[in-house]
Order: C-alpha cells, then structure tokens, then sequence
C-alpha cells in the first residue's frame, strides 16, 4: 500500500518538486532497506542515473560497531531526492558526501534523519550544492540523539555555491538531543565565486570558464577524498558540473 | 619591451595612478620604491588587469600590444607575469592541477603543444628544487596552511614553471627571512635575467635589491613617478627615506 501523497506542510517536503513527484509516487512503495551487521563495514557509491525525475529512499540499520560510508551525486535534470533514514547501535560509524549539482529549474534535494539510537556511535555528513539557473537544491538534516545515546559524536556540514542570482539554496541542519554527554557539530555557508580567485587563476592564464570549473571542481571534489574507488563519482560529478556551466 | 605613457586609474572611483610614464625594454630589471599608498601595487594589478582597477587616461602596452584590451588570462599567455604581494589560497585544488592546467592554457592561446602529465611534474620538480622548495609542497592545496615566506616561494616556483618574457613582482621581498631572500633572488636571477625579458620590481626596501641588481630605480609617489635614477637611488632612498629623496 502506498503511503498518502506528501504535502509541502510537512517539513520533510517542504522544497521538493511535488509535481514531478507526483507520475512517480505509485511507483516508489516502501523504501530500500540496507544493513550492515554488527562490526561489518559497508561502502556504496551512488551515482545519478538518466533519469529526469530519480527519488530514493533507504532505510540503513547499523549494528553494533558497523560503519557505512556513503558518497552520493545528486543532479537530476527535472527532480532528484535522496532520502535517509539511518539508524546507529551502540558504536556504529555512519559517514555521508554527497553532492547537488543542478541548473535550469531542477530541483535537487537531500534528506536525512540520523538517530544515534546507543551509546558510543559516531555520524558524519558533508553536502555541497552548485546550482546555477533558476535550480534550487536541499539538505534537510535532523539529528536524534537518543537519551541514553552518550558519547555520540555527531556532524554536519553544508555548503552551497550559487552562480546565478536565480538558484536558490536551502540548508536545515538539525539537532534534537536527549543525552547530555555528546559531541554535536554542524555549520552552513551559501557563497559565490570568489572574484580574488578567479583573478588569480586569470592572472596564471586561465580563461574565465576554466577558472571557474576549477574552482567548482576544488569545491566539491573534496567529498570523495575517502572513497576507496572515487574514479567513477569524480567522473559524474565533473561531467554534472559541465553541464551546469554550459 | 613594456611602455607606460601617462597611465591614470582609479580604484572604486578614487584616483590612485595620476600619470605614470615608463618604460622597460628587454633585458633590463626595473626597481619601483616608494612609500605606502603611493599606488605600487595598483599600478600591478592594472598591469595584469585585475578587475575594479579601471584606466581613465594613458595607455599601457606590452610589445606594441594594448595591455589594456587584454583579459588577465590573454596576458598571461602573451607573457606577463604578475607575482602576488598576497598570494591567494584556493582550498580543494591542488598546485600541481592548478599550474597544469594555467601552463596548458598558455600554451594553447599560443599555439604551442600543451605539457604531458610526466613532463609536467618534471618541470615542477626542477623549478621546485631551484626555489629551495620541497616539491611535495605542490601536491596541496594551493597556498592553504602555507606561511607566508612559503607562499612568496611557490609564487616563483610558479614564474619558474610559466617562464614569463615579463614578470611584474609586487613585494615579492616582504615576509621573507634572509634564507628566503637570498633563494627568492638567486631564483629571479636565474629565471629572469636574460637578454629577451624584462622584469618591473616592486618593493619598500633596499634588501632585495643586493641580491637583483635593478638597471633602473624609480620613486613613486601620489601616483606619480617623481624620480629616477640607477641603482644608487635605492640605498639613497635607504638612508634619507622618501621624503628627503623626491625633494
């Protein structure tokens, strides 16, 4: 049975494209279920596919001492979603890169809800957004700190780049804490090109457009640093950042 | 090989350059002294064509081309060099992506063969080594953690791997020890010092000079040039300051 369609007055769709959400929604039923064992590790890297309209959502469990390292692109033509709901054991370790990169009237989003349901478990999460045109992209990130949940270690960050007066960035990073012994970090910036930069990278010979898609590239390349087989997401991410520069 | 005639320029409106003449021809070092706020380092960036810096009278060309009508990037590739009195940090690219493909960029606008990965790194590797830098420096990311002695140094490294025809260095001298001053001037020398090239030397202090023996000194001050002379200018300057010396 699928669940009732979402409406913007739900915080968790509060941006989304529910238009382009809409021929899908039947199609989506429940969401992925991913979990790691107890001390077992897990490394996925998720890459856009050709798809106008992508949406999904996964449900990851995390044992006692697992960790999961997740690395995902974000740059659906018309709306893309990715959506997290992750919970951690005592010990467990989730790590979470990804990227929007958009232009025209996409939409893309990001939304995640990490519970440190024990003790002991650490979260990071890194989100970059380019977005130029009239695209608008999103992280929406809640943090549930259970009451016993002490020692958790928990992070995030989110940055966007807008190169058009027309992008729009939304950034939500939230926490809702019940334990008192816990290590919560999380901060957001929205910029634009750094007209010091560019001159520098003019002033070495680079022509306008490669100093910007470099310094792009230098944004959001950064989030794979740790992927273990970062070729194939570099790869997408650079050919994304193309288009959102063509 | 560089002709300054009457060059004005304002900054956010405000006049900054009120008519300054030069020239440098090919195989001579020019010194530009003056005091702060003279106008040094806005006559570099007018030279290099940084953006807000806007010309309002004179010309500025560089082998009988318009310097002016020239993007940054088209001057780069015609030759012109501009070391940063404030190198800028530029986190998530490293060095050796940045000059690769800066030098490649180059290369192209002049109808050259651009540089192979493994040539490359060669010639970043020799000129590293002529700066007395460690060439792992050039694996980070561009001038982020670097001190300033550090950023100064990777600036020639830089001019080394580009091998300007004419290098514009704006107080390449300061935030440097006398270790680095000595290795940022040998560098100059070894880089710069040739019949075909010409370099536009801009500094507070006499110091560097004893190490890049300028053909030509000039006093700037108010956006002017108020005097010129040989290399004794600049230990005149040294011992009378600016005030005693434009009288």
């Amino acid at each position: 049975m699928t669940a009732p369609f979402p409406t913007r007055k739900q915080e968790e769709w509060r941006y989304a494209d529910l238009d382009a959400l809409q021929p899908v929604w039947e199609q989506l039923g429940e969401p992925e279920r991913i979990a790691v064992l107890p001390g077992q590790s897990l490394e996925q890297v998720w890459l856009p596919s050709d798809d106008p309209v992508q949406v999904r959502r996964v449900n990851v469990r995390l044992g006692a001492g697992a960790s999961f390292r997740l690395f995902a692109l974000n740059s659906a033509e018309q709306y893309g979603r990715i959506e997290l709901e992750v919970d951690l054991a005592d010990g467990a370790n989730f790590e979470f890169f990804a990227a929007n990169i958009g232009t025209g009237l996409s939409t893309n989003e990001i939304v995640s809800n990490v519970r440190h349901l024990e003790p002991n478990a650490s979260s990071r999460q890194a989100v970059r957004s380019v977005l130029n045109g009239k695209a608008t992209g999103t992280y929406l990130g809640k943090i549930e700190v259970a009451r016993d949940a002490q020692k958790t270690d928990a992070e995030q960050s989110v940055k966007a780049m807008l190169l058009d007066r027309g992008a729009t960035a939304n950034a939500k990073p939230e926490l809702e804490i019940f334990a008192d012994d816990v290590k919560c970090a999380h901060g957001a910036t929205v910029g634009e090109l750094d007209p010091n930069q560019l001159f520098y990278l003019g002033s070495r010979g680079l022509p306008p457009a490669d100093a910007r898609a470099l310094l792009l590239e230098g944004f959001v390349m950064g989030l794979w640093d740790s992927a273990s087989e970062p070729d194939a997401i570099c790869e997408a991410a650079r050919e994304a950042l193309r288009k959102v520069l063509a | 090989m560089l002709r300054i005639e009457n060059l004005h320029a304002t900054v956010a409106e405000k006049p900054i350059l009120n008519g300054v003449s030069l020239s440098v021809p090919a195989g001579e070092v020019h010194a530009i002294m003056g005091p702060n706020g003279s106008g040094k380092s806005t006559l570099a960036y007018v030279l290099a064509g940084r953006p807000g810096y806007e010309v309002t009278e004179g010309s500025a060309s560089f082998d009988g081309h318009d310097l002016i009508a020239m993007e940054p990037f088209e001057r780069a590739a015609a030759g012109l060099f501009l070391g940063f009195q404030y190198p800028v940090e530029i986190p998530g690219v490293s060095y050796l992506q940045f000059l690769r493909e800066s030098l490649n960029a180059q290369r192209r606008a002049r109808g050259e063969a651009e540089l192979s990965g493994a040539e490359f790194i060669k010639l970043a590797r020799s000129q590293a080594a002529l700066l007395g830098m460690d060439a792992e420096m050039l694996k980070r990311p561009v001038n982020v953690g670097f001190s300033g002695g550090e950023k100064k140094r990777a600036e020639m490294v830089q001019m080394g791997i580009m091998d300007p025809r004419f290098a514009i260095l704006d107080e390449t001298d300061s935030g440097l020890d006398i270790d680095a001053l000595k290795a940022v001037g040998a560098g100059i020398n070894s880089i710069m010092r040739k019949p075909d090239k010409g370099v536009l030397l801009i500094t507070h202090y006499q110091r560097l000079l004893d190490y890049v023996r300028p053909d030509k000194v000039h006093v700037l001050q108010a956006g002017r040039i108020v005097r010129s002379g040989g290399p004794e200018l600049a230990q005149e300057l040294e011992r009378e300051g600016y005030v005693e010396a434009a009288a």
